[in-house]
């Protein structure tokens, strides 16, 4: 699904974030990239979702490589992958129902496709009873899952997330974490940037951990294993 | 097909209204908006409509403008009717009144009152005179001239009058006047772009992180422009209306004293309004110059929105 191939990334301030990363996160899988902020996690979740470029080096997303994509094309890229902001990036001008169907109206479904998926999207999430609240109206942990609802209403076969938990506490961060899990279980590829090592140990999965631009270490994920072998069994 | 259709017109529809209702959230800005495009495109129209109200009271006088053909004193009643036909037979002539020399002392004996003064004349000292009448076609400034260019050759003719020379300097007069109506409405049509244009940009910069939004999860920048080009056919639609009302108005002002000058002059002229048709045309085009400026500053200004 994502493979990155000897990728530099420098900005335009010098600041070199990636230095030849490489690696390899199969369809289906659930992968965390963790290390210290600053490491190259947000970096590498901008590259997936080409809202940056590298320097050098390939990317490959969904069997495309980035680098053939123009910028015409990206518009239609990003359709494919649902990503999910430490910050939310609601829209505080519109209740949460409009907020969840915003991916679907920009790919043009009828109205009533989008009602029905969105009202879908809010109950995985746990909040069909909030579609006309407006965000700010809603706890952290509730924009959050706004948020998640919107990355997933179009149903993307990868879903990216920038230290979604970051503002959460323990509990509430738990609990995204398994709604994670739960769209992965249905064959969604999802790639977390973390940096909470207590969280992710309790959710054994893939492990890419990255330290100054670099891949310091790298870990099978048991999970995805024990995954694909339930969904073959069903 | 249909049914794309239908959510394409719907999309389209909710667009729209969407984008009236976030105009009207903002009544102050938007009114600010809408008088500035009103003001601008009312002074090119409103001095339009004068300049058309005096082409056509111009148009009037103009065809009131026979040319006087005084012939030789040779020429006979004979010759001079022979006169008359050849120039009833040109296609530049609508009409031909013969005054005989005769007739011209009778009448100005009648008129003047010098009838006793008369008497002592032992002749006439009247010509036999041709009154020409140019067809509606030929009443222009040109065409007249032409046509007394044309008479003063015949033979008999001894001189042809017309006093077209005032004629021709209210025709320029007026020439200029169009000239500053399109210079002035080239540059306030401009204005109303670069006003719409500018409050686009401002608008685009205050929803700045939500077209980051819509860029993240997949919008084109058409469909993030679509809301903004919208409103600006409504500031359009809105400054169109006011300028029309604005000549209204102005017009509605004018129209007493107007006739009362024209009636000073003797003339049936009356100040006449836009028509529904040029209204419209109104409308259309402040409509198009907004949308205009609007897709030149959202193209710029959403282009330069990156997500990051």
């Amino acid at each position: 699904m994502i493979r990155f191939e000897q990728v530099h990334k420098r900005y335009p301030n010098g600041r070199e974030a990636l230095a030849g990363v490489s690696f390899k996160i199969d369809s289906g899988e659930l992968a965390f990239l963790t290390g210290h902020s600053g490491a190259g996690k947000s970096s590498i979740l901008k590259l997936i979702a080409l809202i940056e470029r590298p320097t050098r080096g390939q990317v490959f997303v969904n069997g495309q490589n980035t680098a053939s994509i123009k910028p015409r094309g990206i518009p239609q890229f990003r359709r494919q992958i649902g990503v999910v902001f430490q910050d939310h990036k609601l829209l505080h001008d519109r209740p949460v129902a409009d907020n969840v169907a915003l991916p679907l109206i920009i790919a043009g479904y009828p109205k009533r496709e989008i009602d029905k998926r969105v009202r879908a999207a809010l109950d995985q999430v746990g909040l069909l009873s909030k579609e006309k609240s407006r965000p700010l109206e809603l706890s952290t942990g509730e924009q959050q899952r706004v948020g998640i609802a919107r990355a997933v209403v179009a149903k993307p076969p990868l879903l990216i997330a920038d230290e979604p938990t970051g503002n959460l506490d323990p509990d509430l961060a738990v609990e995204i974490m398994q709604l994670f899990k739960r769209f992965n279980n249905v064959g969604v590829t999802v790639v977390i940037a973390t940096h909470d090592v207590h969280l992710i140990d309790r959710f054994p999965a893939r492990r890419i951990v990255l330290d100054d631009g670099r891949v310091a270490a790298e870990t099978r994920s048991p999970v995805h294993q024990a995954g694909a072998a339930s969904s073959a069994a069903s | 097909m249909p049914g794309a259709v239908k959510t394409w017109l719907a999309r389209h529809a909710q667009i729209m209204v969407g984008s009236l209702g976030r105009i009207v959230q903002h009544p102050l800005a938007t009114l600010m908006t809408v008088a500035v495009i009103a003001v601008a495109l009312a002074l090119p129209l409103f001095l339009n409509v004068l300049l058309q109200n005096a082409r056509t009271a111009t148009a009037n006088w103009n065809q009131a403008f026979d040319l006087s053909v005084y012939l030789d004193e040779k020429a006979g009643n004979e010759r001079t009717k022979a006169l008359a036909k050849q120039l009833r037979a040109r296609a530049d002539v609508a009409a031909v009144r013969v005054i005989t020399a005769e007739q011209a002392l009778k009448d100005f004996r009648d008129a003047s009152g010098f009838g006793k003064a008369l008497d002592a004349l032992t002749e006439n000292p009247l010509p036999n005179t041709l009154i020409v009448t140019p067809t509606l076609a030929a009443s222009t400034a040109e065409g007249t001239i032409a046509l007394k260019t044309s008479i003063a050759t015949l033979a008999d003719v001894d001189t042809v009058q017309l006093d077209t020379e005032w004629v021709q300097r209210l025709n320029a007069m007026l020439e200029v006047l169009r000239r500053v109506v399109w210079l002035t409405g080239g540059l306030l049509g401009l204005g109303v772009m670069l006003v719409v244009g500018n409050t686009i940009r401002l608008d685009i910069l205050n929803r700045r992180t939500e077209i980051e939004v819509m860029k993240l999860v997949g919008a084109t920048d058409r469909f993030a422009r679509r809301p903004f080009l919208y409103g600006a056919v409504w500031y359009g639609l809105g400054g169109g209306l006011g300028s029309v009302i604005l000549v209204a108005v102005a017009v509605a002002v004018l129209a007493g004293p107007v006739e009362h000058l024209a009636g000073l002059y003797g003339s049936p002229v009356r100040l006449r309004g836009l028509g529904v048709l040029t209204a419209m045309g109104v409308l259309g085009v402040s409509i198009a110059l907004s949308w205009l400026g609007s897709w030149i500053a959202a193209t710029r200004h959403i282009r330069a929105i990156d997500p990051s």
